[in-house]
């Protein structure tokens, strides 16, 4: 580009660009083509739904499950990975969801619909549902975030765990709702196409919003709050974005397992469904969506795997996730964020 | 653009930061006293003093880290006491700090794109909708950046994480992207600290060409003598949080009270 004759300086520094790896980061298929890769994903999905006939109901099951998890773990990474927000309310965010979905189309929509809905009419009810559901879980992201987001690390961690536990609370208490027995008869809308579908959506929205001017604050908040609040980065703003987002598709999440399983009761969204989701974070890599997807999907397929093992089938999974965290902690898929050298030896 | 009301009667520039009657306290503590600081447009300012004097003291006041337990500090000619440090940076205060604070795991490119924050028009919308204004926006920025990176050596590092630059590179890249906040007041906090005497030189012409080109103010904390006497034109100097000397580099060094405060009696 340099018309100009290179100087020896220049030559150098040419050098050691070659030293330093090549790809810029962020440039990867999904940066360049996001829309492209998100529509071929939810043709994809639709596929998969369409075919969902010839697939043994066994896999068909944990397909969905695993999109679920998907959902929640991605969702979660943006809170814990990229902003570094150590969050362990998903699960409560996502009990929000479920029951504000059920109740929607199980209290609100036959009033609206009549008894006997057409189709195109059930399916839009279930899409009004779930956003309903997203929508409350986001508000429940405010109101837990903007209080406590002025607390760090551990101290925000506890907070969150107990907004979970709370709402857990609070759901076995309102007989409406079922109570501690839970609540049954949610109508069997969730197929593969929504589960993936959504995964999708959400995925997207985590990478093209992280890939951006805009994003990039959410790492900054993570790596230096002090350095970035000197940048012009508001912190609690990004901090308050991330728990709502988050919140949302973890809202949307709980709808999808509420009209799948068709029957939730507040354990299901106990603590350790919580962790459940963290350790899929941590293990694919904080901050590496890639790395998280693959890690949902390897902790949805391990018990299963392990079911041969019967009795012991808990206690091997646990036993793997220590090997893992022992000789990945980084991450299962970080090769990314690997340092780079800079200087040839 | 700053040297439009460069001089006025008294022959000095028009006042950017002013600093009236400040004193913090920590508890019994009084870090700064009484402190009054003016600063003009396109000047270069240094503040030195023995350890403990309260120089990143009164970098943290300005920049809205702590608030003053009296006075009262303006930047042209608003009030900013009581403002979030984001805010401060909003109205035009960038600084760097005295243990670097880079983004670690962010790219050198990142590092200097992140504190393009105050000055893109998209948001959470945009970036997700991708529109043509978010894409012609986002290249309008990395072409600044790269720019930015490549005027200060820094370019042939762009997709190295930050914590793996050499030292004086990841002072250099602070202050680039203390820069791309666009400020009109660069607040640097011991820029020389841990440099070896090469290092020095490059960074005093560093300064220098940051005060020409940007036409910025600079307000320079420094411990080392050689570099803030080779480029500041006037120097206040701290001790115990109180300014006991004022002046020219010359005024300076010949003033008792300093000689007093930097090497006992």
């Amino acid at each position: 580009m340099n018309p100009a004759q290179p100087t020896s300086k220049e030559m150098g520094a040419a050098q050691s660009t070659a030293v330093v790896a090549k790809r810029p980061r962020g440039s990867n298929l999904v940066a360049r083509w996001p829309k492209t890769l998100l529509l071929a994903a939810l043709v994809a999905s639709f596929v998969l739904w369409w075919f969902s006939n010839h697939i043994n109901p066994y896999y068909a099951d944990i397909l969905i499950k695993i999109g679920i998890n998907i959902i929640l773990a991605v969702s979660l990474n943006l809170i814990n990975g990229y902003t570094g927000q150590f969050s362990l309310g998903h699960a409560g965010f996502m009990s929000v969801g479920a029951y504000t979905s059920a109740a929607v189309t199980m209290f609100v929509a036959p009033s609206l619909i009549g008894a006997t809905p057409s189709t195109a009419l059930t399916v839009a009810c279930f899409v009004l549902a779930l956003y309903v559901g997203g929508l409350v879980a986001a508000v429940a992201g405010i109101l837990v975030g903007a209080p406590s987001l002025r607390l760090k690390g551990d101290y925000l961690a506890i907070v969150t765990l107990g907004f979970g536990e709370i709402i857990r609370v609070i759901f076995r208490n309102i007989p409406k709702l079922g109570g501690a027995l839970g609540l049954n008869g949610i109508p069997p809308y969730t197929n593969l196409f929504w589960v993936f579908g959504t995964a999708a959506i959400c995925t997207y929205v985590v990478l093209a919003l992280v890939h951006s001017t805009y994003g990039r604050g959410f790492i900054a908040v993570q790596d230096d709050e002090v350095a970035a609040e000197a940048m012009g980065i508001n912190t609690t703003r990004y901090k308050i974005v991330a728990f709502v987002i988050g919140a949302f598709f973890a809202g949307i999440a709980g709808g999808l397992y509420g009209h799948y399983t068709l029957s939730i009761d507040p354990k299901g969204f106990d603590f350790m469904r919580s962790i459940e989701i963290v350790v899929m974070v941590i293990l694919g890599g904080m901050g590496n969506t890639t790395g998280v997807i693959f890690a949902a999907i390897l902790l949805t397929l391990l018990p299963e795997w392990l079911r041969t093992f019967e009795q012991y089938r808990m206690i091997l999974y646990s036993f793997l996730l220590v090997v893992l965290m022992l000789t990945r902690p980084q991450g299962l898929f970080a090769w990314r964020r690997k340092t780079k050298p800079i200087l040839a030896a | 653009m700053a040297s439009q009301n460069e001089t006025n009667s008294r022959g000095m520039s028009a006042t950017l930061l002013n600093l009236e009657h400040c004193t913090i306290r920590f508890g019994g503590l009084t870090a700064v006293s009484d402190l009054n600081v003016r600063i003009g447009e396109n000047e270069l300012v240094g503040l030195i003093g023995p350890n403990g004097a309260g120089k990143t003291t009164v970098f943290n006041l300005v920049t809205g880290v702590y608030e003053p337990t009296e006075g009262r500090i303006q930047f042209s000619g608003e009030d900013i006491v009581g403002e979030a440090p984001f805010e401060i940076t909003k109205r035009g205060i960038a600084r760097t700090f005295q243990n670097i604070r880079l983004f670690p795991s962010l790219s050198v490119y990142d590092n200097v794109r992140a504190a393009f924050r105050l000055h893109i028009k998209h948001g959470v919308v945009q970036a997700m909708w991708r529109g043509g204004g978010f894409v012609a926006e986002e290249q309008g920025i990395e072409g600044q950046v790269m720019e930015m990176l490549d005027i200060f050596k820094l370019g042939k590092f762009r997709d190295v994480p930050a914590k793996s630059l050499p030292y004086g590179d990841q002072r250099r890249l602070e202050i680039v992207r203390a820069l791309a906040t666009r400020p009109k007041l660069l607040l640097l906090d011991e820029p020389a600290a841990g440099m070896n005497p090469t290092e020095k030189v490059d960074l005093m012409k560093l300064i220098r060409f940051i005060e020409e080109k940007y036409r910025i103010s600079v307000l320079l904390v420094e411990h080392d003598m050689q570099v803030v006497m080779g480029i500041c034109r006037r120097i206040i100097v701290l001790d115990h949080g109180v300014q006991i000397a004022e002046g020219t580099p010359e005024q300076v060094r010949a003033n008792p009270k300093v000689i007093e405060a930097y090497l006992g009696q």
